[in-house]
C-alpha cells in the first residue's frame, strides 16, 4: 500500500497536486462554467493529453518529437470514421447516388466503401485502433530512428517531416479523408447522440478522467525504476548504454506511451467537437502542443495540464478580443519561456510558489530555501512529481 | 505518334524542371547549411528570413517604378545587396539578443526561433498586408529563350541558376578558403581550442548566424522572380529545407548540394507521373528511409564524439 502511494501518487505533495487538479476540472469547472464553455475546456483538455505525453518523452526522456500531432490526428480519425460510417446510414443517405457510404466520398464519385474503412463500422475494432494504430506507429518510428541512434535534432527533424507527409497525404486522398475539410458532420456514437447538452457533459467527465488516469499512469513511469533511467539517459546517454542497458528500447517505450496517450485525447477530441480535419495534424499544431507542455513545465505532469489550459484560454481570449496581437503575444510566449523559465509554471512554482505559500502559511519547509538559486537552466524535481534527485540536472539535452 | 524531337523537348524541358526546383531547393538550404550544419542552430525562423528579402525587393521595385523608372532595369542588383544587408542586420541582431544564450540548449533554439518567426509573420502581415504581393520584374528577365520550337526556356529560371551558382561558389569561398571561415570551422569544430588560440568565437558566432540569415536575404530576392510573396510564404518551405541539409549531411556543403539535386530530381520525376501532392509525399518520404539507412546523411564526415 505505501509502496504504490508512492510511485502512484508521488508522496504526499503529489497526492495535493493530483487533488486540487481533480478538483479543478471535476468539480469547479462544471459549476463555474456552462455547457458551451465547458465543452471548450473539454478541447483544451484533449490537448492535454498530448501535452502530458510530451511532459512523458520530452522532459524527461530528452526526445523532441514534432509529430506529435500525427498521433493525436490517427486516434481521433480512427474514431471519426467510426462516427461518420454511423452517420451515414442507408436511410439519412437516401439522397446520394450511392446511399450508404459517406457524404465525401459520394462527392468524389466513389461508390464502394473503401477497404480501409470497412473494419471501422466495429466499435471494438475503433477502439482497438485508437490506442494501437498511433502506437505501432510510434514503434515503427521509434525503433527504426532509436536503434541507430539517429541523435536529438535529427529525431526532432524527422518527425516533423513526417507530421508534413501525414497532412499532405491527408489532404490529397480526398475520396479517403475528406481533404481539407476533414470528417465532419459526426452525430451518434452507438445510438447516443453526442450533440447534446447532457452529453457534452458526460464526455466532458470522461475526458477529465481520462485524462487523469493518463497522469497517474505517467506517474507510475516516472516514479519506477524506468523513470530513473529516462532522466539518466537524457543527461548521459553514452554512460547509461555503457551499464548494459538497452538505451534504444527504453526510448521506444516512452515514445510509444506518449503517442497512445495523444491518440487517446485525439479520439475524446472528435467525439466532443464532432469533427477531425488536417488541421490537428500538420507541423504548426504539432509545435504548438509542444509549447503547451512547455509553458506548464516540461518536468511536470501536473504543469503540462495547466499549461495548456492557460494557452488556449489566452488563445481564445485573445483571437476574439485582440486578434491582431495574439501572434505577437504566442510568440513572445515561446521566446520568453524557452529563454527565462525553462521549466514553466511549474518551474516557477517550484522556484518562488513554494517560498512564498510556506511564508504565508508561516510553515518553513526545511528543504526548499536550501535549494540552490533558481538558476534558470537547472531543472529542479518539478512541481509535485518527482522525488528524483537529479545528479546535475541539465535541461540542455544530452549535449 | 510522338516525334522525336517533340519527345527531346519534353525531355529537355523536364531535365530544366528539374534543375530549376534544384535551384530553388539549393538557395534555400545554402543559409541553413550555414547555421544549422555548421552551427547546430535549429533556426525555425529561417523561412521569414527569406521573406525578409523578398518584401525588401517588392518594396523597392514599388519605389523605383514610383521615383526611378529609368533605374527600373537595374533595381534588382540594388534589391539582392539590399536583402543581404537586412537579413544580416536582422540575423545579427537575433543572435545577440537570443540564441546567443541558447548555445548550449540546441532543441531549445527551435521553440524560440519558432516564436519569433511567429511574431515576425504578424509584423509582415501588420505592415504588408496579409495579401500575397509580387515585385514588378524588370523586362530583361522576363520572357523566355526559345532555341528550337518546341523548347521554351525561361529566362528567370536561368537567372536564378546562375545566381545559386555564384553563391554557391562565394560561400565555398568564404568557407574553405579564407580566414574567416577558417575561424568558423575551428570554433564550430572546438569552441574552447579555438578560444584558447585567440579566436574571438562570440563574433565568429554572430558574424556566422548572421551570414546564414544574409543568404536567405537574398534567397528570398530570388524567390520574387518565380511567384509572390506573403506573410507565411517562408514558412512552407521550412520543412524542405530542412531535411534537405540533413539528407546532405550537417556538416558537409558538398553533401547539400548533392541531396538538393537527388531531391529536386526525384520531385520533379514522380511529378511527371502523380500529381504535385503525391509526388511530394513520395519524395519525403523517401529521404526518411533513407535517412533511417544513413542517419548522419549522405556525406557525413567522419569523426569521433
Amino acid at each position: 500500500m505505501n509502496a504504490a502511494y508512492e510511485k502512484l501518487l508521488g508522496g504526499r505533495s503529489g497526492l495535493i497536486g493530483l487533488l486540487i487538479l481533480c478538483g479543478l476540472l471535476l468539480v469547479v469547472f462544471p459549476l463555474v462554467f456552462d455547457i458551451f464553455r465547458l465543452n471548450l475546456v473539454g478541447k483544451y483538455l484533449a490537448y492535454a493529453f498530448v501535452a502530458v505525453g510530451l511532459v512523458l518523452c520530452w522532459g524527461y526522456g530528452g526526445i523532441l518529437s514534432l509529430g506529435q500531432g500525427v498521433f493525436f490526428g490517427v486516434g481521433g480519425y480512427c474514431m471519426a470514421m467510426f462516427l461518420k460510417l454511423e452517420a451515414s446510414d442507408p436511410i439519412s443517405t437516401k439522397i446520394q447516388s450511392t446511399p450508404g457510404i459517406p457524404d465525401f466520398m459520394d462527392w468524389n464519385q466513389i461508390t464502394e466503401l473503401p477497404l480501409l474503412w470497412q473494419p471501422f463500422h466495429s466499435f471494438g475494432f475503433t477502439l482497438l485502433a485508437v490506442l494501437l494504430v498511433p502506437t505501432l506507429m510510434a514503434l515503427v518510428i521509434g525503433a527504426a530512428m532509436f536503434k541507430r541512434r539517429v541523435g536529438d535534432v535529427y529525431f526532432s527533424i524527422v518527425t516533423q517531416a513526417i507530421a508534413a507527409i501525414l497532412a499532405i497525404l491527408i489532404i490529397g486522398q480526398q475520396g479517403l479523408t475528406g481533404g481539407v475539410n476533414g470528417i465532419t458532420d459526426l452525430k451518434t456514437l452507438m445510438g447516443w447522440d453526442i450533440r447534446t447538452d447532457s452529453a457534452k457533459l458526460v464526455l466532458y467527465f470522461v475526458n477529465a478522467g481520462l485524462l487523469i488516469g493518463c497522469i497517474l499512469i505517467g506517474r507510475f513511469i516516472l516514479n519506477s525504476k524506468l523513470g530513473r533511467l529516462l532522466v539518466a539517459m537524457r543527461d548521459k546517454e553514452e554512460r547509461v548504454r555503457f551499464s548494459g542497458y538497452d538505451v534504444a528500447s527504453f526510448k521506444v517505450f516512452v515514445f510509444c506511451v506518449a503517442a497512445m496517450f495523444s491518440a487517446i485525447g485525439g479520439a475524446m477530441f472528435t467525439l466532443q467537437v464532432g469533427f477531425m480535419s488536417p488541421s490537428f495534424v500538420g507541423i504548426v499544431p504539432s509545435i504548438e502542443m509542444v509549447i503547451y507542455a512547455a509553458v506548464g513545465g516540461r518536468m511536470s505532469l501536473l504543469g503540462a495540464v495547466y499549461g495548456t489550459l492557460l494557452v488556449n484560454f489566452g488563445k481564445t481570449y485573445f483571437s476574439e478580443s485582440f486578434p491582431e496581437l495574439w501572434l505577437f503575444l504566442m510568440g513572445g510566449l515561446f521566446i520568453a519561456v524557452v529563454m527565462y523559465f525553462p521549466n514553466g509554471l511549474a518551474g516557477l512554482y517550484q522556484s518562488h510558489g513554494k517560498l512564498l505559500l510556506s511564508k504565508l502559511s508561516g510553515w518553513k519547509r526545511r528543504r526548499v530555501i536550501s535549494l540552490a538559486p533558481p538558476a534558470v537552466a537547472k531543472p529542479q524535481p518539478a512541481l509535485a512529481d518527482v522525488t528524483i534527485e537529479l545528479p546535475h540536472g541539465s535541461l540542455e539535452g544530452s549535449k | 505518334m510522338v516525334s522525336l524531337s517533340e519527345f527531346g523537348a519534353i525531355f529537355a524541358m523536364q531535365g530544366f524542371n528539374g534543375l530549376s526546383v534544384f535551384c530553388v531547393l539549393l538557395l534555400m538550404a545554402l543559409g541553413l547549411a550555414i547555421i544549422f550544419g555548421q552551427m547546430g542552430v535549429i533556426n525555425m525562423a529561417h523561412g521569414e528570413f527569406l521573406t525578409i528579402g523578398a518584401y525588401i525587393t517588392y518594396l523597392l521595385s514599388k519605389l523605383t517604378t514610383l521615383y526611378a523608372p529609368s533605374l527600373q532595369p537595374y533595381y534588382f542588383f540594388a534589391a539582392i545587396a539590399l536583402s543581404f544587408v537586412t537579413a544580416y542586420i536582422v540575423g545579427y541582431v537575433t543572435e545577440w539578443l537570443m540564441i546567443s544564450r541558447l548555445y548550449k540548449r540546441p532543441l531549445d533554439t527551435l521553440l524560440a526561433t519558432w516564436g519569433l518567426s511567429l511574431a515576425m509573420q504578424q509584423t509582415f502581415r501588420s505592415i504588408f498586408g496579409a495579401k500575397e504581393v509580387s515585385a514588378t520584374l524588370p523586362d530583361w528577365l522576363m520572357g523566355s529563350f526559345k532555341p528550337t520550337d518546341s523548347i521554351d526556356i525561361p529566362i528567370n529560371g536561368v537567372f536564378m541558376m546562375a545566381l545559386t551558382a555564384v553563391l554557391t561558389g562565394v560561400i565555398f569561398l568564404l568557407l574553405f578558403r579564407s580566414r574567416w571561415g577558417l575561424q568558423v570551422r575551428a570554433t564550430m569544430q572546438n569552441r574552447l581550442m579555438s578560444g584558447a588560440v585567440g579566436i574571438n568565437t562570440r563574433k565568429v558566432d554572430r558574424s556566422t548566424f548572421a551570414l546564414g540569415c544574409g543568404v536567405a536575404g537574398i534567397a528570398g530576392a530570388a524567390f520574387t522572380t518565380i511567384g509572390s510573396t506573403g506573410p507565411t510564404s517562408g514558412s512552407l518551405y521550412i520543412v524542405d529545407t530542412f531535411l534537405v541539409v540533413v539528407f546532405g549531411g550537417a556538416q558537409s556543403l558538398l553533401g547539400t548540394i548533392a541531396s538538393a539535386f537527388s531531391i529536386a530530381q526525384t520531385q520533379s520525376t514522380a511529378e511527371f507521373f502523380l500529381t504535385g501532392s503525391m509526388a511530394k509525399v513520395l519524395t519525403l518520404s523517401a529521404v526518411i528511409l533513407i535517412l533511417l539507412l544513413r542517419p548522419q546523411g549522405l556525406f557525413a564526415a567522419k569523426i569521433r564524439k
